[in-house]
Parts: C-alpha cells; sequence; structure tokens
C-alpha cells in the first residue's frame, strides 16, 4: 500500500488508536472467561470464589478430577467414536462425491437434492425419531448407536464433490488409457488431489464429534459408551460436588487435546476451506 | 461428457452411503410426519390414527407458545449480532494493529471448545455471589444478580454463550475473505475520495456477500439445532424462559415419554427451518445479485 508515502493526518492516527482500544478490549472481554477458568483450575478451590494474584499454584485439581471419574474410560469412548465416524465419512463420502462428478446416471440431479437435505435437517433436528430406530435396532447405548446418523454427510459429500470437479479431465482419461481401472483411478488420480480438502474436513469433523452432546446424553446411560462430553456434564453435575476448581479442571483436560490440534492447524484448516470453495 | 454409471458401479459406490443417509435423515423425516398423526400406544391401548389432533395440542398448548417466542427471539438477537460481531473481529484482526496474534487466538478460542465446556466455563461466570461477574461487581460495590436464575436475564445469559462460542468461527471465514478482496478496488474507490467507511461498505461489504450467506445461514442452524447449554445451564427455566424449541422436543420426548407430540414438534421444526433458510437465501441472494 502507499499509506507509507504520504504523511499521516492527524485523524488518522486518531482512529487507528480508537480502533486499536475497541479491539483490545473485546479481546479482553472474549478471553477473561476463559483465561480466568484456566487459572482457577490451576490454584485451590478457596480462590475460585475470590480472586487473588498471589494465590499458590497446584496441579492436584487435575488429578482429584481425573481420579473422582472414569476419564481414561471417556477419552477412549470419545476416541473411538470420532475414529469410527471420520472413516465412515472419508470412505463413504468420496464413494459418492467421485460417482457424482465421474459418471453421469439416471436422477442424478434429484438424487442429490435429496442428499442435501442433510444441510438443513440435521441428525440433531431428528432426534426423535432417530432414538426409536435406535433402539428398535438394539444400538442403544454403544458408541456405534451414537455413530449411526453421522456416518454418511451431505457437507462431506458437498465439500467432495466440489473438490473432485477441479480434478482434470485429461488426468482422469489419461490414467484409463493406461489400463487404470475405476478404484486405481479413484485412488491414484482423485483423493491425493482432495488431500487438503481431506485434512480440513477431517478436523471440522472431528471437532463436531469430539464435542457433540446432546445425541450422546440421549443415546448412553452408562460409562461404559459414555464419551467424554456426556462425562464431563456427569462429572460437573454430580461427581465433583460442584467444586468450582475441580469442574474448570476437567473442562480443561477434556477440550485441551481437540485445543492443540486446532493450534497446530490452524493456518491450513482455514486456507483449505477456502480453496474447497465454502466462502 | 461423463461415463454411464453401471448398475454394479451405482450399487457399489451409492447404495451403503444412501442408504444410511434414508435411515437417518428421510426415514426419521417421513416418520415424524407419519407419527404426527396417531397418539401414543399405551399398555393396554396401542397407538391409533388421530388426524390433526396432535396439531390442534400445538395451538393451545401454552408452554409451546412461550417457547416459540424464545425461539425467535434468541434467533433475531444471535444471528446478527454474532455475523455482525464476527465481521467486526475480522476487520480488527485483519487491519495491522499492534497484538494481532493475540486477538485472533482470543476470539477464536472459544470456538475451539465444546458447547458442554462453555456452558461449566459460564455457569462459573453466571454464578451469583461467587462467579466471575458477581465478583467483579463486588468491586463496584453493586448486588449480586442471578443471571441464570432470574426470568428476565435467562434467555439473555444463554444468548450471551451463544455469541461468545460462535462469532470466533465465523470470523475466520470473513478473515479469509477479505484476503480475497481485491487491493486496487479499494485504492480506486480511495482515489475518487471514498472515506474508509464508504469504502467498506461500497466495496468491501458487497464483496463478502457470498461469506455473508454463508455464516448467516450457519448461525440460523446453530440457533435452532444448538442446546446443549441450556440442557446443562438452566434445563429451560426459571419457568421455561430460556426453553428452546429443540430442548421442549427433547423434554416431551425423553422426559414426559411422549413420543407423538414430540414428532408433531419435529415437523413443525423442520418445515420452521426449511421457510427460514428459504427466505434468508432470498433476502441475501439478491442483495449478491445487487453487487
Amino acid at each position: 500500500m502507499s499509506r507509507t508515502t504520504r504523511t499521516v493526518p492527524l485523524s488518522q492516527g486518531f482512529n487507528r488508536l480508537l480502533a486499536w482500544s475497541v479491539a483490545a478490549v473485546l479481546a479482553f472481554l472474549w478471553g477473561v472467561p476463559f483465561l480466568y477458568s484456566v487459572w482457577t483450575a490451576f490454584h485451590p478451590e478457596k480462590y475460585s470464589v475470590k480472586f487473588q494474584w498471589d494465590a499458590p499454584l497446584t496441579f492436584q485439581n487435575f488429578v482429584t478430577a481425573w481420579q473422582a471419574a472414569p476419564f481414561a474410560l471417556y477419552f477412549t469412548n470419545t476416541i473411538m467414536l470420532v475414529v469410527m465416524v471420520i472413516i465412515a465419512n472419508f470412505v463413504l463420502c468420496t464413494l459418492v462425491a467421485f460417482a457424482f462428478v465421474r459418471y453421469r446416471f439416471r436422477w442424478a440431479g434429484p438424487l442429490f437434492g435429496l442428499i442435501m437435505i442433510q444441510l438443513l435437517i440435521t441428525p440433531e433436528i431428528l432426534i426423535v425419531k432417530n432414538y426409536q430406530t435406535l433402539a428398535q435396532l438394539g444400538f442403544i447405548d454403544t458408541i456405534v448407536g451414537i455413530a449411526l446418523p453421522y456416518l454418511t454427510s451431505a457437507f462431506g459429500i458437498f465439500l467432495l464433490r466440489q473438490t473432485f470437479k477441479t480434478v482434470p479431465k485429461s488426468l482422469d482419461e489419461a490414467a484409463a488409457i493406461e489400463g487404470a481401472g475405476m478404484w486405481r483411478i479413484l485412488w491414484d488420480v482423485y483423493v491425493p488431489l482432495a488431500r487438503p480438502v481431506y485434512l480440513a474436513y477431517g478436523l471440522v469433523s472431528a471437532s463436531f464429534h469430539w464435542n457433540n452432546f446432546l445425541w450422546p446424553l440421549i443415546v448412553t446411560n452408562s460409562p461404559e459408551a459414555r464419551p467424554v462430553t456426556v462425562g464431563l456434564s456427569v462429572f460437573a453435575t454430580a461427581d465433583s460436588g460442584v467444586e468450582w476448581a475441580l469442574v474448570n479442571a476437567a473442562t480443561l483436560m477434556t477440550t485441551a487435546p481437540l485445543v492443540i490440534v486446532f493450534l497446530i492447524f490452524q493456518r491450513q484448516f482455514v486456507a483449505n476451506f477456502m480453496r474447497a470453495g465454502i466462502k | 461428457m461423463n461415463k454411464p454409471l453401471g448398475l454394479w458401479n451405482a450399487l457399489i459406490l451409492l447404495c451403503l452411503p444412501c442408504l444410511l443417509l434414508a435411515a437417518f435423515t428421510h426415514y426419521p423425516l417421513l416418520q415424524s410426519v407419519l407419527g404426527s398423526f396417531w397418539n401414543n400406544a399405551t399398555a393396554i391401548r396401542p397407538s391409533r390414527f388421530v388426524g390433526l389432533e396432535n396439531y390442534q395440542q400445538l395451538l393451545t398448548d401454552e408452554r409451546l407458545a412461550k417457547v416459540l417466542w424464545n425461539s425467535l427471539l434468541y434467533a433475531l438477537v444471535t444471528i446478527p449480532v454474532s455475523v455482525a460481531l464476527s465481521l467486526a473481529m475480522a476487520l480488527l484482526v485483519d487491519s495491522k494493529l499492534p497484538g494481532r496474534p493475540f486477538m485472533r487466538l482470543s476470539f477464536f478460542l472459544p470456538t475451539m471448545l465444546p458447547m458442554i465446556a462453555v456452558a461449566n466455563l459460564w455457569l462459573y461466570v453466571y454464578a451469583p455471589g461467587i462467579g466471575l461477574i458477581a465478583q467483579i461487581f463486588a468491586l463496584f460495590g453493586l448486588p449480586s444478580v442471578n443471571f441464570l436464575g432470574d426470568a428476565d436475564t435467562a434467555l439473555g445469559a444463554m444468548m450471551v454463550v451463544a455469541i461468545w462460542k460462535e462469532s470466533g468461527l465465523f470470523m475466520v471465514f470473513y478473515l479469509a475473505a477479505l484476503q480475497s478482496v481485491p487491493t486496487n478496488l479499494k485504492e480506486a474507490a480511495r482515489l475518487e475520495g471514498a472515506g474508509p467507511v464508504r469504502v467498506f461498505f461500497d466495496v468491501v461489504l458487497p464483496l463478502l456477500t457470498p461469506t455473508t450467506v454463508f455464516v448467516s445461514v450457519n448461525a440460523l442452524l446453530n440457533a435452532f439445532r444448538m442446546i446443549d447449554h441450556v440442557v446443562v445451564m438452566t434445563e429451560g427455566g426459571p419457568n421455561n424462559a430460556s426453553a428452546l424449541l429443540l430442548y421442549y422436543i427433547y423434554q416431551v420426548t425423553f422426559g414426559y415419554r411422549d413420543f407423538a407430540f414430540g414428532a408433531t414438534l419435529t415437523v413443525l421444526l423442520a418445515s420452521g427451518l426449511g421457510i427460514l433458510a428459504y427466505i434468508q437465501f432470498k433476502i441475501l441472494d439478491r442483495r449478491a445479485h445487487y453487487q
């Protein structure tokens, strides 16, 4: 920009100061609830009721919280759930997107429209009937039961279709001429070119299912199938005796893995999404 | 021209995914519509066709009226506020001010937390007498307010939580879109004598329309399907002051075991969402052509 060559008028400097103040206040307000809960998690319970800047540091809250509820089991359940859903999402959405991009068939348009209904009417809205279906199938209180409604995702199909469309037809044809079959072409031509989108979609999907609460709450009724979110809510209301330092420590503990993954992939995540045409 | 899809390939590629999708999206949707015309089975009497009786109950249910009003207010506040705030955040983070990485992180952090964690966190912020707000109020000698226990403030408290959680995510989308606004357009407008406010409203904002459509449709969906915080923080109370439509469905179905009315409410929610999304799309789409 050419701003450096001009002399900055006084009013512009004032505007910048004003903008900066607004930004700083907003960022501070936004950060405070989280920062304060982190602070309470690392200090003895009595200080969460009364802030004192020189309160002694402690890790005891994390130890107590970890021992008060079967968090190891909850974590295992969540990881199983997330891995199951992501693998299914990747495989199933890839197949459908591939079929729509590479082939023509009757009713392709209407079928795609039907699939896209799930973008609006998501499984969260259909908890009543999905619960009954699950009960009939005998999947209540199982991790598979939590995963079932989410195994195919309209969002994933849409995202991958958009991406596969950008694969040059000439590449596809060249591979076909060399005698590659459908699976080879999918695996060696389409999938590698969509790798950034898989990363972005995988992150979104992982965070959604790591964080999902209402459906797992409805489906599970024993610790054996509970993911961390449900376990955390049980802990916060019953197991902890509602000690804030403990609840905050448990909250932090259960969310830390995801936050760390997100911070690592933050930049790629946004860039990949934009490339996929979600604007 | 694409190759025709043979029957065998169609089965392999489409069968399982579509079956799963149909079983957990289209089937329950249809079942909700059908189920809304039947009453609940009891131990001695099977379910029987009741016509529009469940729908008549919709009209006379006073709690539903309250819940619908809450949901409407909730959507009308959280959608525009979170979209506007996220745009403001994106502009601030994009504006080369000192300390940007910290602002960015501060705005984005809530997005990464699960709603249930956010709810726990804000339960503590709101806790009367001991929570963060109470401690700040005490510093200034203000009386403690029971935000979640007071019917006048409970819904507002839910809105704050939702806005706090989702604005950061929308900011990320706006931030990315801002990178694609061509600088020469802004420069040209400036040379023509447009101030920063005009440049924003006449050049930048119209170019961001696709993002605004995407973000506001997402905000709409979240407003109607995200109720984790209501479950954890208030259970819809006090006196239904913070109950949203999906929470009411959850309560009617899994609390009172009234699956027939739950199905009827599901039809109401699904069709309402369809209509709202359609309207939103039409309004924003017209604006999109305007540029």
